[in-house]
């Protein structure tokens, strides 16, 4: 299993770089390659270098300076950032963190549930099951949306945090992956040979086949955090309380409220830079339990 | 046979008895059942439900008599297919259309070209920088789209944009990023610079699960890297590409967070840019639930056609290029 960190040794590669053997037509380094890869970490990163550097100015030098050129106000910013709304932003942080650790933990479980049941077991409409759940991943997200608020509303469950949380639980793609996981590490025969000693499905399922899925599940898990922290669409029909709204749909108002007010520019800006700094610190630590090579294993199968 | 430690189910008055092969199997067979059922409440509840009650409401619509005021002025009564009809012949639907489709025509090549080249690179040899620049073209994935939308928008914007402060120094021309026909690029920036890294890792994922045999013999007979990448790994990798296709088409198709984002910044982007954005405005701007369920299911419909139709074309092709 690799991961976004494991590099597949090539014995070709890293040739003993700085000695001069072989033809000399022949490079060391591949430019081409390497040239072009780091044109494309340029352009990925030219907006996040961008919002760091912006988040330093105060609001004059926003409009006034070189883009590129710091600023000096970020301790300014953070603390009217802090006091915006008696600090309405970390209300909204919390309350990602919330959506998007609970949520994903939820669809996690139900995912490993759904994934194991599909991957071991043979039973009538296991197919139709797995293919109607799927097709859930095609489902443009309004069309959800727009019945799912109506009907939430008729539960007197809108513009609550049960709203933006149940609809997300299920996730196809996470039941699709876990599936593929399953049947990869879970082998039949130690399924069998837990009938044999006489151990229920619900202890065969928990004590031998889901440490066996951990690898996947963290997957899945991160998929789906990574899929509510980015989710728009849903708070943005559920939720009218402010209190209630995550980071992405808090910063929407703000830069809303911004377009009129180009003082609060510099708000959206640092809300914007600290709204990523957990994400990628995230990305950062956790990059080397992803085991996205499911996602071309799950091609071939 | 082992001994039962536990009391197989469903059996009373016997206690300590072994666990017959029928017990163990009708115990196997219920069990999937069991463990499907979070899913398929779930399922039930937020999947089949709203899209039977979006399909219902898309068959009604409101009768208002008289000046509509007192409470029995708006019943709901049954439209037929006049809601599919309107929503066909609503102009604004049309247009959000043509202008998605435009959107992703640009998009999808644009986004899977880039992923394709920069797996190869990645894969190629010698390659210097691979893990750092590997996580940096990655890195956009874990920025919401709103949060994207939001950065890029001010790096459009005239007063705060270096691209602008560049071309004032050059003295070249100022474009307007954010109307006409740069607003298509400026957004179509955004989800090529949001989708690139995901699609890379996929299809560069699978570049590496090809063993490095195959290119031994190619390389022994003199092909180049070049000619390696066209002629082996490309086709190798043809199934990775198709489904990184097919999920860039059905993102494409439901494009709303970048578009709306930009609003504020812009009045060029209209509150029914895309046909989602229209759906939205339907059912919450104008209060229009009939119109917008099946506006909803339109979109549901087109793209459920569009997304096998490019399936089955693609395993077509690819039994076609197997049975050669």
């Amino acid at each position: 299993m690799s991961s976004l960190a494991v590099r597949k040794a090539r014995p070709a590669a890293g040739t003993t770089p700085g000695t001069a053997q072989g033809p000399p037509q022949r490079r060391r380094i591949a430019l081409v390659p390497t040239v072009t890869l780091v044109i494309g970490a340029l352009y990925c990163m030219l907006p996040v270098a961008w919002v760091v550097i912006a988040a330093t100015k105060s609001g004059s030098e926003l409009f006034s300076t070189f883009t590129f050129l710091p600023g000096s106000g970020f301790t300014e910013n953070i603390s009217d950032l802090n006091a915006y709304r008696d600090g309405v932003y970390w209300k909204w942080m919390g309350n990602s963190a919330l959506y998007a650790g609970l949520g994903a933990l939820l669809s996690t479980v139900v995912s490993a549930f759904s994934g194991y049941a599909l991957a071991i077991y043979r039973f009538r409409g296991r197919e139709t099951i797995f293919n109607v759940l799927l097709a859930g991943v095609l489902m443009p997200p309004v069309i959800l949306a727009v019945p799912q608020y109506l009907l939430l509303a008729e539960a007197n469950l809108t513009d609550s945090y049960l709203s933006v949380l149940l609809p997300l639980i299920l996730s196809p793609y996470g039941v699709y992956l876990a599936r593929i996981y399953a049947a990869a590490a879970v082998p039949s025969d130690v399924v069998e040979a837990g009938r044999m000693d006489g151990a229920s499905e619900w202890r065969i399922f928990t004590r031998v086949a889901l440490p066996m899925m951990v690898p996947g599940l963290v997957t899945v898990f991160l998929f789906q955090f990574v899929a509510v922290w980015n989710n728009f669409l849903l708070p943005y029909i559920m939720l009218s309380d402010d209190e209630k709204f995550p980071i992405t749909l808090g910063l929407y108002t703000l830069l809303e409220q911004g377009a009129n007010t180009p003082a609060l520019y510099t708000l959206v800006i640092t809300g914007a830079l600290l709204a990523v700094v957990p994400l990628i610190a995230l990305f950062l630590v956790i990059q080397r339990f992803w085991s996205l090579d499911l996602l071309s294993g799950a091609v071939k199968s | 046979m082992t001994t039962a430690r536990r009391r197989p189910y469903g059996v009373k008055g016997a206690p300590y008895a072994h666990p017959s092969p029928t017990t163990t199997l009708r115990r196997a067979r219920s069990a999937p059942y069991f463990f499907l059922l979070p899913a398929t409440v779930l399922f039930l509840l937020f999947f089949a439900l709203p899209i039977g009650y979006a399909v219902y409401l898309s068959f009604r619509k409101v009768r208002v008599s008289g000046l509509g005021l007192g409470s029995g002025a708006r019943k709901e009564v049954w439209a037929g297919l006049q809601n599919y009809t309107d929503a066909l012949g609503d102009s604004e639907l049309v247009d959000g259309a043509l202008r998605v489709l435009g959107y992703g025509c640009i998009v999808v090549p644009v986004m899977l070209g880039l992923a394709l080249l920069f797996a190869l690179m990645l894969d190629s040899e010698r390659v210097r920088l691979a893990p750092f620049t590997r996580l940096a073209i990655f890195l956009p994935y874990a920025i919401p789209g709103v949060v994207a939308a939001l950065l890029w928008g001010f790096l459009y914007l005239p007063d705060v944009s270096p691209f602008y402060f560049v071309l004032d120094r050059l003295g070249l021309p100022q474009p307007d990023l954010l109307d006409g026909g740069p607003l298509y690029l400026a957004l179509s920036n955004i989800a090529v610079w949001g989708g690139t890294g995901f699609n890379m890792i996929v299809i560069y994922t699978s570049l590496q699960s090809i063993p490095a045999e195959v290119y031994e013999a190619a390389k022994l007979d003199g092909a180049t890297p070049t000619q390696i990448a066209l002629r082996i790994k490309i086709p190798m990798v043809a199934p990775s590409l198709v489904l990184t296709f097919f999920f860039s088409i059905i993102a494409t198709l439901q494009v709303f967070n970048e578009p709306t984002t930009l609003r504020p910044l812009t009045n060029s982007v209209s509150s029914t840019w895309s046909p989602l954005m229209k759906v939205y405005q339907d059912a919450f701007g104008n209060g229009d639930i009939h119109a917008a369920a099946a506006q909803a299911v339109i979109i549901a419909l087109a793209t459920l056609v569009l997304s096998f139709a490019f399936l089955r074309a693609a395993n077509r092709r690819q039994k076609q290029e197997a049975a050669r």
